[in-house]
């Protein structure tokens, strides 16, 4: 079965949200992760792209690097918290920190009072 | 002996270590499903080629988080022998159980080709039957094994004498010429060529059979 309130949430058993004024107030945070190659490692997939550019036409580029960018919702109960939870998942899956370097910004989306 | 073959949504070696440790060595195996968490029975444990979970975000870095994983650190770090090929080796690393990363290849090519080697066995227990500067063809066959580690770490594994495998013509761009490596212990090796493609005379050599081989001595 299709949940009816679209692409955000899961359906879950029990009462729908609109019975749930606690659930309700979570506030949803929107976070944008970018990830990007240490500059210590040789980036190829760059470097080809770098290459391509030349014969396009487009001329003095002198560096360009790929890295991944990554934008997510969370829901928590404040700031802090979702701060933490993005870093850690930042830090343990979206990065490897042997290779990687990531940034994160974090704002509150809609929901209840910020913390 | 029973060796484990753990299979990930998306491994595509598994069969060809089977046929390796079964058809040419005699050994008894056993599929470990990633969900699995009983290793009871198991002697060793081979993390196979392939794709693990479409190699999404990075290779090996979902795979990391497989309930068979738990078992298989616990294993390792008993001492039981762990062998990770190609996305093996990949995931060991994401695991921690090995240092460094898999890059990307430098010419961005998927490389699939016979690769000379040379074997530095130190206390790996994967290697005890190779001399010590001994050389050795392996097949390989990855887009993402080039080697990265920061030059301190390289200088430590070096000393350490873990850098087990060196590629002779390094053709992916690995720091070191590293083709595999062994942990402190040396029960846990992970490399990007493929031994069990090199156990057959009629399929490309048999330098791989004494790696595989070593589990039963």
């Amino acid at each position: 079965m299709v949940h009816p309130g679209g692409s955000r949430g899961a359906w879950t058993l029990g009462l729908p949200r609109f019975n749930k004024p606690l659930a309700a107030q979570v506030p949803l945070f929107s976070a944008h992760v970018q990830v990007s190659l240490r500059s210590s490692v040789l980036d190829p997939a760059g470097e080809a792209t770098r290459a391509a550019a030349a014969r396009l036409g487009v001329d003095g580029i002198k560096t360009l690097r790929i890295g991944k960018s990554i934008h997510l919702e969370l829901e928590a109960p404040d700031r802090a918290t979702a701060q933490a939870q993005i870093e850690l998942l930042s830090d343990r899956l979206l990065a490897n920190p042997v290779i990687e370097d990531w940034s994160l910004e974090l704002a509150e989306t809609h929901g209840g009072p910020q913390a | 002996m029973t060796v484990g073959i753990v299979v990930f949504p998306g491994s595509n070696c598994d069969r060809d270590v089977r046929w390796a440790l079964e058809g040419c060595l005699q050994l008894s195996t056993r599929f470990l499903w990633h969900e699995e968490r009983d290793l009871g029975g198991i002697d060793a444990v081979v993390l196979p080629g392939g794709f693990s979970y479409g190699d999404y975000l990075r290779c090996g870095a979902i795979a990391r988080f497989a309930p068979v994983l738990e078992a298989v650190r616990d294993f390792a770090d008993g001492g039981g022998p762990v062998l990770g090929i190609c996305n093996g080796f990949q995931v060991l690393t994401e695991m921690g159980l090995l240092p460094g990363a898999l890059t990307r290849n430098q010419k961005l090519h998927f490389l699939c080709e016979p690769a000379p080697l040379e074997v530095r066995p130190g206390t790996c227990q994967w290697l005890k039957s190779y001399g010590e500067g001994e050389a050795i063809n392996l097949p390989i066959a990855h887009g993402e094994g080039r080697y990265q580690c920061d030059a301190d770490q390289l200088q430590q594994l070096e000393g350490e004498g873990r850098v087990v495998l060196r590629y002779g013509q390094n053709p992916n761009g690995s720091v070191g010429d590293v083709a595999g490596l062994t942990n402190p212990a040396g029960n846990v090796l992970g490399l990007m060529p493929h031994p069990e493609r090199a156990c057959d005379p009629a399929t490309g050599g048999t330098d791989g059979l004494r790696l595989l081989a070593s589990v039963l001595a």
